[in-house]
């Protein structure tokens, strides 16, 4: 049997049943990672112990216990998310030794419902970055060209979902971070709305856009996912105070009825700047779109233009922030040779952080500091507010909006390294829904002629993820791409 | 919108970061080109736009002030580099 092969609910299935036990199922991904790992650099750290002991104790607990889709299914998690007793790094310098004494909430939630954590995966330093190479523990690359980049920040998590290293892996994103990797290695990635799931127990970067979501080989999968993480946490006090959805039962229920659905089409993001033939598969799939009676309608976001400028004013600011706790004091990396505080505090930052880290922290504090506040940070909220302001007319208007993922497929690793603001642009689909808070779902829907995969991005209403899910999930079913694996893997 | 070296100087002590010759160089560059791409934002005119801070409409979620019992202090102690008699210990500041 071909394990890799199937998605959360069939294999789900076959545990219950007890048709396939979860030690070889955890056994199959670790043969995969012997295999392939050393090649990819998709972990920082692999919990092989653990995990099959987990497995080997679930398997002997399976009437007993609670059963759902969860119980027993590997999963890997970015390391910016906290895991007890499991060291949480970053991908930085500053935190290489660092255990938290706690669970992130996404991860409590998981744990509960008996998942099984392969490893904690690679990232761009603090999640700062769109392609993995910030990371202090060297690239993750991509499964498709060994060449090329996964795409960031959650690099590590797309290339362990692509290879099958488990079957979902909770990204977070920012700017991007989850839907841009996926797009670049051919998975779904699903950045739910701000203030579905809990924040608590991620390492803070950006507190305003920040949101935990799941990477996966299928729409399905996302949307089971999706389910266990949501929820009110009165330790994240931006969490809303909203019912939790079975997205999965919804979007069986819908997969025949996305008649009538209104896709508007953000017509500012086919212009010049946008992959010749990732255009090609976007308006094929607007094609697919209207075969499945959905109604196709152009729309205009012309803000949109300065969702990379707004975003790179607010996201240092709200870095220089964040990062002030890393004082080498309470946690983390501790300079030695300091003779008095003040000196122990630059030499720590300076040798824990990476040279992006220390851009961005320099950005921000530039830009919160006396005199510029206004210029900078307060005119930037301000145009926020204006985009936010217009998608909600055109929501008024259409049901989702449909944009690529990326300007382009994965680029080659150091080809965007020496310019910072080349490396932002590849940014400039994301920042709707970043800034925004609404939630938004990265699709496979074509290959370059090298074999490269591109994502197709479904924008949906705040709260609204079973909308974007049930579009995915007929798009899915009417093409194959999801059903593609990088040859490396045979 | 260039970034002088002194500029660049007082960032780095805002921050807390010692920055070598070669970084205040290198950031006074590539900062210097980041914010003159952010200057497009000077297009818009914002003067009766309120500033949105956050997505979430809500503000100041308070809790029970009821306590509750912390049961992981020694579990906090060993992340820290220098403990002493259960407490944190840091250099004196000059």
């Amino acid at each position: 049997m071909e394990i890799y092969k199937l998605n959360i609910p069939e294999l789900s299935k076959l545990i219950k049943n007890k048709e396939l036990k979860i030690s070889e199922i955890v056994e199959d991904c670790f043969k995969r990672i012997e295999k392939l790992e050393p090649k990819i650099n998709a972990f920082i750290t692999i919990l092989k112990e653990q995990a099959i002991e987990k497995a080997k104790k679930l398997d002997s607990n399976i009437e007993t216990s609670k059963f759902n889709f969860i119980f027993g299914i590997p999963c890997t998690i970015k390391d910016i998310i906290s895991t007890k007793n499991i060291k949480t790094t970053a991908g930085s310098k500053i935190l290489e030794n660092y255990i938290p004494p706690f669970n992130a909430e996404v991860v409590e939630k998981l744990l509960n419902a008996n998942a099984i954590i392969l490893g904690k995966t690679n990232l761009d330093e603090f999640a700062h970055g769109s392609s993995t190479e910030n990371s202090a523990f060297g690239p993750t690359r991509n499964p498709w060209d060994l060449e090329r980049v996964p795409g960031g920040s959650s690099g590590g998590s797309a290339a362990a979902c692509a290879l099958r290293f488990g079957w979902y892996s909770i990204g977070t994103d920012t700017g991007g971070s989850i839907r841009h990797p996926a797009g670049l290695c051919g998975i779904v990635g699903l950045k739910p709305t701000y203030g579905r799931c809990s924040r608590f127990g991620l390492l803070a970067m950006t507190s305003s856009t920040d949101v935990p979501g799941p990477l996966t080989k299928t729409v399905e999968d996302a949307a089971i996912v999706l389910s266990q993480i949501q929820g009110k946490d009165i330790k994240d006090s931006t969490t809303a105070k909203i019912k939790s959805k079975d997205y999965y039962t919804f979007i069986l229920k819908h997969q025949n009825k996305i008649k009538n659905l209104k896709i508007g089409i953000i017509k500012e993001f086919f212009q010049e700047g946008l992959d010749s033939k990732i255009k090609e598969h976007l308006e094929n799939a607007i094609k697919i779109f209207e075969k499945l009676g959905a109604k196709i309608k152009e729309v205009s976001i012309k803000t949109a233009k300065y969702g990379i400028a707004v975003y790179y004013i607010i996201t240092p600011s709200e870095i220089s922030s964040n990062l002030a706790r890393y004082d080498g004091i309470k946690f983390g990396y501790a300079e030695k040779n300091a003779s008095d505080l003040s000196e122990f505090y630059n030499l720590t930052r300076a040798k824990g952080f990476g040279a992006e880290a220390k851009r961005r922290i320099m950005l921000g504090t530039y830009a919160l500091s006396k005199g510029y506040y206004d210029a900078y940070y307060k005119k930037a909220q301000k145009v926020r507010a204006l985009l936010i302001q217009e998608t909600e007319k055109v929501f008024q208007e259409v049901d989702i909006l449909l944009a690529p993922t990326s300007p382009s497929f994965a680029f080659k690793i150091g080809e965007k390294t020496t310019d910072p603001l080349k490396m932002y642009l590849e940014d400039i689909y994301m920042m709707i829904a970043s800034l925004g808070g609404y939630p938004a779902i990265s699709i496979p829907c074509g290959f370059s002629n090298e074999n490269l995969p591109c994502g197709m991005q479904l924008i949906g209403r705040r709260f609204e993820e079973e909308i974007i899910l049930s579009a995915g999930f007929a798009f899915q079913e009417a093409t194959n791409f999801h059903k593609k694996f990088p040859s490396i893997m045979f | 919108m260039k970034l002088s070296k002194k500029e660049v100087e007082h960032i780095a002590k805002l921050a807390k970061i010692k920055l070598t010759e070669q970084e205040k160089e290198k950031f006074s560059k590539e900062l210097s080109k980041i914010l003159d791409y952010i200057n497009i934002l000077n297009e818009l005119d914002t003067n009766d736009v309120k500033p949105k801070i956050q997505v979430t409409e809500t503000f100041n979620e308070g809790r029970e002030d009821k306590i509750i019992k912390f049961e992981e202090i020694s579990a906090l102690l060993k992340s820290a580099p220098k403990v002493e008699n259960n407490f944190i210990k840091t250099h004196k500041i000059k």
